[in-house]
């Protein structure tokens, strides 16, 4: 309850972090319920009369293929929010088990873990990924999130292996090595729940850029072509001239899908960051 | 120099040489782990779809065989790659058949270098210029309104910022262009009309990235700035009773702008792959355009050349700012 009621105080205290869980909550739920509402045909190509700026029936209008849009929306939310989330997993629990190894066993592993992190952030990651996605056959969601989390890994691990560097010599992990508390225990009863407000920051840090990878490829044309997402969506749009063409309804939504997005995630991020550094600074 | 700077050196130059390395072994590999034949399969697509000259596919595959050299062992054909890379050999392209993929980077790449490193220059300026006034308490309140405001934009992937900026400005108000590097059909001279029509197609793509990056400068620079005025040097400055104005530039921006010059460094590192989608959404003539078009018409040897150019060249350019930084800031070198 205590733990709790303290999680309580910080959110109305930390308006950022308030504003940017409301809004990816808001987001979620949207992303959740809205496929439940709508009638999936209505997303088909040549469903409705193409190139309709929006009326009462089409209220986000229909694209170039007679798409109705606010359909495409609502279906290509969850598609986009799957990616960066499963990819996001993926990512953080790489980075992380990488990073408590590099920063408990040191020696030779921290050393080829390190070196792997810095040459992976060295490699242009949208380079490889256009490269991977080039090769591939089909994309698929599940395919395309593994591809965005090979190459975003190495934030979570750098951070974990500073913290875990930095915790393996406090006091109380000592004590409780003296103790005799064996080296997995050691990490996962007295180091990993110390590190979980990092965890979090990294979470929300990885699943950002892995979002902004995927809408990357995606607007490139290199996302799931049988698939509707965000980026895909502008893709479409971009290829087919909607810009030139003034149809700003074909490419409003997505835009502003997106952008609400990332607002989201970079207002939790920056209410995280301040939250994380507090707690630093309280215990050190 | 100490011995710990060349142990620094020498590590960092391993990293580049297994970036290197690596960014070559991945493009060779890539291919070959697909299914089917990558050239076949490209040419019967060309041949399908009616791209391209008819009469140049049997030299084509020729020489692909025989640049692959599929019939030979899988070390001599890793071998031969790298030896063509080397050599800067990288193949022809596929849709315009006669044009070598070198050329096709080499006429990109100033587009792409001009685009971006003056982007990237002026958001830097503007951007740590606003971050460290953001970070002073005297600072008025309308800045760091706008300041917050500014931020928020910045998380939103540019090339987004791009597509509103034509809309509006090229489309509805028809002001500046709606693509390209220069008017159609005009030739480049050395001459002030070819610099007005350059600067006037660059102006949205430039806003966009600007728009964008301002923010992430501002960010860094205001966080540094909180931490620097947290020191004692400047409750020293402050009690001495210096004007503010001298704490805030000669004590405050100054400390604070170190950690800014080496993101700026590495901002230019990688200033080759920045900014793709802006280019595309633009149609500007730079390499992250022929990028794009190289992945619609499936032209792998573009897209391959391309990507071993970003590669190498963020690697290169990472090895030699590194080389920098213990330069300016000693503890870099001793701190690794």
């Amino acid at each position: 309850m205590g733990r709790l009621s303290f999680f309580a105080s910080e959110l109305t205290g930390n308006k950022t972090l308030f504003f940017g869980l409301s809004l990816m909550l808001m987001i979620c739920l949207l992303a959740v319920l809205g496929p439940l509402f709508v009638d999936f045909a209505n997303s088909r190509v040549g469903a409705t009369i193409p190139r309709s700026p929006p009326t009462m029936e089409h209220w986000f209008g229909t694209d170039g293929q007679g798409r109705d849009m606010f359909t495409v929306m609502i279906l290509a939310m969850p598609q986009t929010l799957r990616i960066g989330l499963t990819s996001g997993l993926i990512s953080l629990s790489v980075g992380v088990a990488l990073g408590l190894i590099a920063g408990f066993v040191g020696g030779w592993v921290d050393t080829v873990i390190r070196l792997a992190s810095d040459v992976m952030m060295t490699i242009p990651g949208i380079a490889i990924l256009v490269l991977v996605a080039a090769n591939v056959r089909e994309m698929t969601v599940e395919l395309m999130a593994v591809i965005v989390a090979t190459l975003s890994w190495m934030v979570a691990a750098r951070t974990i292996r500073a913290q875990t560097l930095s915790l393996r010599e406090r006091g109380y992990v000592q004590v409780a090595r003296l103790n005799g508390t064996s080296g997995l225990k050691l990490v996962f009863v007295e180091v990993l729940p110390n590190l979980l407000p990092f965890i979090a920051a990294s979470f929300v840090i990885t699943v950002s850029n892995a979002m902004l990878a995927t809408v990357g490829l995606e607007a490139l044309g290199l996302g799931p072509q049988n698939e509707l997402t965000l980026g895909m969506t502008i893709y479409w749009a971009q290829f087919y001239g909607a810009i030139i063409r003034g149809m700003w309804w074909w490419w409003g939504p997505p835009i502003l899908a997106i952008a609400t997005i990332f607002v989201g995630l970079m207002l939790t991020s920056a209410g995280m960051d301040s939250f994380v550094n507090k707690r630093l600074g309280a215990s050190s | 120099m100490t011995s710990s700077y060349w142990d620094y050196v020498a590590r960092r130059f391993g990293i580049m040489m297994l970036v290197v390395f690596l960014a070559v072994s991945i493009n060779f590999a890539l291919p070959r782990l697909m299914p089917g034949d990558p050239i076949e399969n490209q040419l019967n697509q060309l041949m399908a779809s009616g791209g391209g000259a008819m009469g140049d596919v049997g030299a084509m595959v020729a020489s692909y065989r025989a640049r692959f050299g599929l019939d030979q062992s899988i070390l001599t054909q890793y071998l031969a790659y790298w030896q063509s890379v080397f050599s800067l050999d990288l193949g022809y392209s596929l849709t315009n058949y006669p044009e070598r993929v070198g050329d096709a980077i080499l006429a990109g790449l100033p587009w792409t270098l001009g685009l971006l490193g003056f982007a990237t220059l002026v958001s830097f300026t503007i951007g740590t210029l606003l971050g460290g006034l953001m970070g002073w308490p005297r600072s008025p309140r309308f800045l760091k309104t706008f300041g917050s405001g500014v931020l928020l934009l910045s998380s939103v992937p540019y090339f987004l910022i791009g597509m509103i900026l034509l809309y509006l400005f090229a489309v509805v108000f028809r002001i500046f262009p709606a693509g390209g590097g220069m008017p159609f059909g005009m030739s480049a001279g050395f001459n002030f009309e070819t610099f007005r029509a350059i600067a006037w197609h660059a102006t949205l793509p430039l806003l966009s990235i600007i728009i964008a990056e301002i923010g992430a400068w501002a960010i860094g620079m205001r966080g540094m700035m909180v931490s620097v005025l947290g020191e004692d040097y400047i409750a020293l400055a402050d009690a001495k009773g210096l004007k503010p104005k001298r704490i805030f530039l000669r004590y405050g921006m100054r400390n604070a702008l170190l950690p800014q010059m080496t993101k700026l460094a590495m901002a230019l590192g990688h200033i080759v792959s920045g900014a793709i989608l802006v280019e595309v959404i633009f149609s500007y003539p730079g390499i992250g355009f022929r990028l794009y078009q190289a992945i619609q018409s499936k032209d792998y040897f573009v897209i391959q050349g391309i990507v071993l150019l970003l590669s190498v060249s963020i690697a290169v350019a990472m090895f030699i700012l590194d080389l920098i930084y213990p330069l300016i800031d000693p503890r870099i070198a001793k701190g690794k």
